[in-house]
């Protein structure tokens, strides 16, 4: 009885001692296990933030890209370039999720053919373009700034122009979409009031918001 | 001995060959002109030589009825079928707030005499008489003269 109770504790205690083995070793084999599916998950999300991934599908290798090339962002002195993720998908974790999810929209878009030709494209570019003025104006356009930083100004390398349409925008709380569109591809139909021309373009209060009145300061205590 | 470093020779030059066949494929065929000198590819290159001038105040008029000169850069001021890109600072619901010279009044007649609030359609294209400024050399001299009393 007394070898019984022995050898029951003894392999208790050896169980005891595979638990003790066996619980880290799974949890550091999960841990390890995460790491790779989150660099790999990570690596597949990177890889359809790049140019080449963007413009594979003809729908923006024919219209926009075209657009773009011809622009600041594309070619200036400096070799700086921005491409098509730099602007269009957020860098923060967040907001990239979110719009990786949205885009999903495009991919069912991409199977219908709903913008597969230039004629197509141009019929909606209003639309999509007021899509990504919103996007732009409800961040305070936070991709812009993730390289131009209205604090990191100087005005006096700005043109004169620049230097006094900036400051004043600064003032009144303006962001860059405000004023900066198509800068990277064609606009769409603005109406100008030109003759007929444009008559169903975008209104002036779509191209030029109205910036919101500010409340009164209240009056300083003397 | 001797036969195997023959074949082993034989061997490199052919894989050396097949690369180098396979390079020549997959390089872009080169622009050539006619006369078979080749052409600078023109991805990032300016097309124009000169460099425009920076922005300045308006510049004087040199003789009666000349249209202004532009005073600032215009480098990707693009005046298309759907905007135009002067228009969005120098029209007149427009130059107040960006401290641009309006329109004149004269532009708003259309061609059969109707008076407009806004331009007329037919002087749309701005840059065929408005032009910006260059620092360029006048290609023959001349004894021009500014007409006086016309300036600002």
């Amino acid at each position: 009885m007394q070898a019984l109770i022995s050898r029951l504790k003894a392999i208790g205690s050896w169980a005891m001692a595979r638990v003790n083995v066996i619980g880290p070793l799974a949890l550091a084999g999960i841990f390890v296990a995460g790491i790779v599916f989150w660099g790999a998950f990570n690596t597949a999300m990177e890889w359809t933030n790049r140019e080449a991934f963007c413009i594979s599908c003809h729908e923006m290798q024919e219209n926009v890209y075209q657009e773009y090339r011809n622009t600041v962002h594309y070619s200036n002195r400096s070799g700086v370039r921005a491409t098509c993720p730099d602007c269009h998908v957020p860098k923060e974790w967040g907001p990239k999720i979110w719009r990786k999810i949205q885009a999903s929209n495009e991919v069912l878009h991409k199977v219908l053919g709903s913008i597969d030709t230039p004629e197509k494209f141009n019929a909606k570019r209003l639309t999509l373009a007021q899509h990504e003025w919103d996007r732009m104006k409800s961040t305070n356009s936070r991709e812009c700034r993730n390289c131009h930083n209205f604090e990191y100004f100087d005005y006096g390398v700005q043109g004169s122009r620049s230097a006094r349409m900036h400051q004043t925008g600064l003032n009144e709380g303006k962001t860059c979409i405000d004023c900066h569109k198509g800068i990277a591809h064609s606009l769409p139909e603005v109406n100008q009031s030109i003759g007929a021309a444009n008559a169903e373009g975008a209104t002036p209060e779509q191209f030029h918001p109205p910036q919101p009145a500010k409340p009164e300061a209240p009056p300083a205590a003397r | 001995m001797n036969t195997t470093s023959r074949l082993f020779s034989s061997a490199v030059l052919a894989v050396f060959l097949a690369l180098t066949s396979l390079t020549s494929a997959v390089a872009e065929p080169k622009l050539k002109s006619l006369r078979g000198s080749e052409i600078q590819g023109a991805d990032t290159e300016s097309a124009d030589p000169f460099k425009s001038e920076k922005d300045r105040a308006p510049i004087e008029r040199n003789y009666v009825q000349q249209p202004p000169l532009i005073p600032h850069k215009v480098e990707t001021y693009t005046v298309t079928k759907n905007f135009n890109k002067c228009m969005d600072c120098h029209a007149w619901t427009r130059y107040k707030e960006t401290g641009a010279t309006k329109v004149s009044l004269t532009h708003f007649k259309t061609r059969d005499g109707q008076e407009l609030s806004n331009i007329s359609p037919r002087r749309y294209f701005c840059m065929q008489c408005h032009v910006p400024q260059a620092d360029a050399k006048p290609l023959v001299g001349n004894r021009f003269q500014a007409a006086e009393g016309i300036g600002h």
